[in-house]
């Protein structure tokens, strides 16, 4: 094992290398990076600048020996300076590595948790009109370039709805029919059983749908979002109910009783919390709750005891974590209204520039209101076709676990549907899906350039094409460097992590 | 390999005997015929990939007669080189809605993707120029970078050791580096901003899944005893290589070309926008895209055309690899409709009278 991850990363090593070598010839071939210069008009100063940069760049030893000095500072831990802002391009990059990650992180969660739970239900329900409804769409969505959709997006989502927004926030009638008959094609599709059966569960969902809107359009509710106490127990209930039928089965009384418990202590806790959000919140005190919420769990779980404690004990945790999110929305949205109506905002809350508003000044509360009005349009060009890459992954998956031997033999043994599925089939679907997951994160910093360039996010993706087109070796050269690195390293760990799940692989000697 | 859906009626039904029927079933519609065969029937019978073939074959018809493409005449009046008159209302002239339902009637007009009055461009044959370029790229890049996967896959394949690291490993070192940074310094230090060049470019760098793939082919394959014993027959590797193991990798080949055709286009677009792809005076839809995405809110003709027609067309690849995919599966099989299985359950009651053995593979009454 040791000597198989040696062997890769000194091999990887000298892939980067051989990499860097060639990127930087290209690079210091595509141009001078003194051209920005002749906009300098004072010609005493524009010399002054000529000779700075050129000493700071070497710009006047050969392109392969000036590799060899830049690999040498690089090994020393400096990345040289930028030929354009002559500032170290270090500064820089550390901050623009957090503002990438920000961007990513939301949209990889976000669309490998929707991917999953599309790609399991069409496996599941394989040639029904769900199943070829969701084919057709990967595949449209698969097809779509980024930076047209995210214009699109841009226009409906920071002109349109801002207007509609400000106007009346009320829903049209087409609207309604719209939704509705959405909603009637993909409940009635994804139902099973028979004719009847699929009828009335139809008539529930766009019940259900139209009811909400209704609510939404006659309050203005998105004007003015928030859950309130009530809302916030009928979901606590409904959380602790379906984290047991998934996790544990809802026959399994210890389980259940202490998910339910677990959405008690929440709900119970709901008004204290209110206190210690408002008292010098930051991501760090969150981070702490999220920690707490999980541990109260686990120790609610084991407290029921029984033969399985640690399954009682996953099922609390899961519950406790996901009520928390719950309350955590229903805390940020309590600030919505100061934050849309706040001097620097003025009502037009989607964002469609920049990761943050500089001027906003304001509480925890209100940054992650600011946070959430500029992720959302990108982290929805993003998640459109990573969604459709996770849909196909996991149902093409999901159906080559679901036809093997062991799942007809557990089947027969009696167990239960649930357990057959999640404990036999998901967990094993999941196996190839773990090591797809990890090559993308290794390809996310990297991968988001057109994003970012459409949004207009000062981040990775910005610093490298400004690089190329200022044709500025340095910027180009660290950016390419974090970006090879992540991806060989991320690409070993989805290698170990295959290892690690699944006992039939096995490294070579 | 039967269904295992819970809520299958076929699966509740009769398990087992369900599955060797429908293996009678598709044995007999495979009798005697050829590899090839069996491939081009269930081609064929996927509609998805023929509705796709049919709409891109349009689609190429559409751009390769509309404006004329080298010695084809054109029956558009404008040329994607004419200075069109202004016109004060540059939006679409093209009406899809009849008469009778209050509409303008089925018609083309004078501008049927609108009207560009700053540059004095007719949009239609913009988008049919760009149309082209598109195609014309992903052509050579899908030639380009088919023919190089292959051989650089075939090698390390076969020979395996130290041509098969050194291989891999300079495959590995193209993977890191950016395409755009390709592309860009081409432009820069070559001038190479063309349709031609930058199709040359990117087929020289977007080869390398290709190349994995088919090395992962070639080392199971030349294990098998054909390999043996076409090696004791006297071929030589080059032969062993061409005649004997490349053909059972041409489904593997085929299929992984189409998608990279229409990543292609999407990276060929991608750049564009980014300011790094093809330039003027070559016209592509990316650039198409990129020039106009600021009229989108007053003019969004301008940005809607050019995207639907990559759209369009990637989507069209999409289908026609998937029908493919499909067709070249060995393990694929059509899931036979309930129509065909109750045709077969009748012949077998049928046969029951004369043949009782058989009684228990019929399908029962459900």
């Amino acid at each position: 094992m040791f000597a198989f991850i040696m062997r890769r990363l000194l091999a990887s090593f000298f892939v980067v290398l051989g990499a860097s070598f060639i990127v930087y010839l290209l690079m210091a071939n595509s141009g001078d990076p003194l051209d920005f210069t002749m906009n300098i008009t004072n010609p005493t100063q524009r010399a002054q600048v000529v000779r700075s940069v050129t000493d700071a760049l070497n710009l006047d030893t050969h392109p392969v020996a000036r590799y060899f000095l830049w690999l040498g500072d690089v090994f020393r831990g400096d990345l040289g300076m930028s030929a354009l802002s002559q500032q170290p391009v270090l500064d820089d990059l550390g901050g623009r590595i957090l503002i990438t990650l920000k961007l990513v992180t939301a949209a990889l969660v976000l669309s490998v948790t929707t991917g999953v739970t599309i790609g399991i239900v069409t496996a599941l329900r394989q040639y029904s009109g769900f199943d070829y409804l969701v084919t057709f769409f990967t595949f449209v969505f698969f097809s779509l370039p980024v930076f047209w959709v995210a214009v699109i997006i841009k226009s409906f989502g920071g002109i349109n709805f801002n207007d509609w927004l400000r106007d009346n926030a009320q829903f049209s009638t087409t609207f309604f029919v719209v939704a509705a008959v959405i909603a009637a094609v993909v409940v009635y599709s994804c139902a099973g059983g028979r004719l009847v059966r699929k009828l009335a569960v139809t008539a529930i969902g766009v019940g259900v749908v139209l009811g909400l809107l209704t609510y939404v359009s006659v309050t203005r509710w998105l004007r003015n979002p928030g859950l309130g106490p009530v809302v916030i127990g009928l979901c606590a209930l409904a959380i602790a109910v379906g984290v047991t039928a998934i996790v544990a089965g809802l026959r399994n009384v210890k389980a259940r009783n202490s998910a339910l418990t677990t959405a008690a202590i929440a709900i119970v806790l709901w008004f204290p919390l209110q206190a210690v959000f408002d008292d010098g919140m930051s991501i760090w005190k969150l981070f702490g709750l999220a920690v707490i919420a999980v541990v109260v769990g686990v120790a609610v779980g084991y407290a029921f005891g029984g033969f399985d404690k640690g399954l009682s004990a996953r099922t609390a945790a899961f519950t406790a974590f996901l009520i928390g999110v719950v309350i955590f929305v229903d805390r940020t949205m309590q600030s919505w209204d100061d934050y849309s109506s706040s001097s620097v905002i003025r009502n037009r809350p989607i964002k469609t520039i920049g990761d943050r508003e500089p001027r906003l000044d304001g509480d925890f509360w209100m940054t992650v209101n600011d946070t959430f009005s500029h992720l959302v349009l990108p982290t929805l060009a993003l998640m459109l076709i990573s969604v459709a890459s996770y849909t196909r992954y996991s149902r093409s998956s999901m159906l080559e676990v679901l036809n093997q031997d062991y799942i007809r033999t557990a089947r027969s043994k009696g167990l239960t549907e649930r357990t057959v599925l999640i404990r036999h089939g998901f967990r094993n679907a999941m196996i190839p899906l773990a090591t797809v997951v990890a090559f993308d994160v290794g390809g996310l910093l990297g991968g988001a350039v057109v994003t970012e360039t459409v949004f207009e996010w000062n981040a990775m993706g910005r610093m490298f094409t400004e690089g190329l087109q200022a044709k500025d070796p340095n910027p180009v050269m660290a950016v390419f460097l974090v970006v090879a690195i992540t991806a060989v390293v991320f690409n070993l760990l989805a290698d170990l992590t295959y290892v690690l799940l699944d006992p039939r692989i096995r490294i070579g000697d | 390999m039967s269904i295992l859906v819970p809520s299958d009626p076929l699966h509740d039904a009769g398990g087992p005997p369900v599955s060797l029927d429908e293996q009678t079933l598709e044995q007999k519609e495979v009798a005697g015929l050829s590899q090839g065969q069996i491939v081009r029937r269930r081609f064929l019978r996927h509609k998805g990939a023929m509705f796709a073939l049919i709409v891109l074959g349009l689609i190429v018809l559409l751009a390769a007669t509309s404006i004329g493409w080298g010695p084809i005449p054109g029956w558009w009046k404008y040329s994607h080189t004419a200075l069109v008159p202004p016109n004060p209302d540059q939006s679409p002239t093209m009406s899809l809605r009849p008469t009778w339902l209050g509409g303008a009637g089925v018609q083309f007009g004078d501008h049927p993707f609108g009207l560009d009055n700053e540059r004095g461009k007719d949009i239609f044959a913009l988008t049919m120029k760009g149309v082209q370029t598109t195609l014309t790229v992903i052509l050579v890049l899908g030639l380009l970078s088919t023919t190089i996967g292959i051989m650089v896959g075939a090698l390390a394949g076969y020979f395996g050791r130290l041509a098969d690291s050194v291989l891999m490993r300079f495959t590995d070192m193209i993977i890191t580096i950016p395409v755009i940074l390709i592309a860009a310094v081409a432009g820069y230090a070559f001038d190479a901003r063309g349709m031609w060049s930058l199709s040359l470019v990117l087929g020289l760098f977007l080869w390398t899944g290709l190349s994995r793939l088919v090395r992962a082919e070639f080392l199971a394959l030349r294990e098998r005893e054909f390999v043996d014993a076409a090696r004791v027959a006297g071929a030589s590797s080059a032969r062993i290589i061409f005649k004997h193991i490349l053909p059972n990798t041409v489904g593997t080949i085929v299929v992984s070309t189409t998608l990279l055709m229409g990543a292609g286009i999407l990276i060929e677009a991608a750049l564009g926008f980014l300011g790094f792809g093809i330039q003027a005076p070559d016209v592509s839809l990316g650039t198409l895209v990129n020039d106009y995405d600021g009229a989108y809110s007053s003019r969004p003709w301008l940005f809607l055309w050019p995207g639907v027609f990559i759209v369009a067309i990637v989507l069209c690849l999409q289908f026609i690899g998937d029908g493919l995919r499909d067709a070249f599966d060995p393990r694929q099989k059509r899931i036979p409709k309930r129509k065909d299985l109750e045709q077969e359950n009748i012949r077998g009651e049928a046969d029951m009278i004369n043949a009782p053995r058989r009684a228990g593979m019929g399908f029962g009454p459900q």
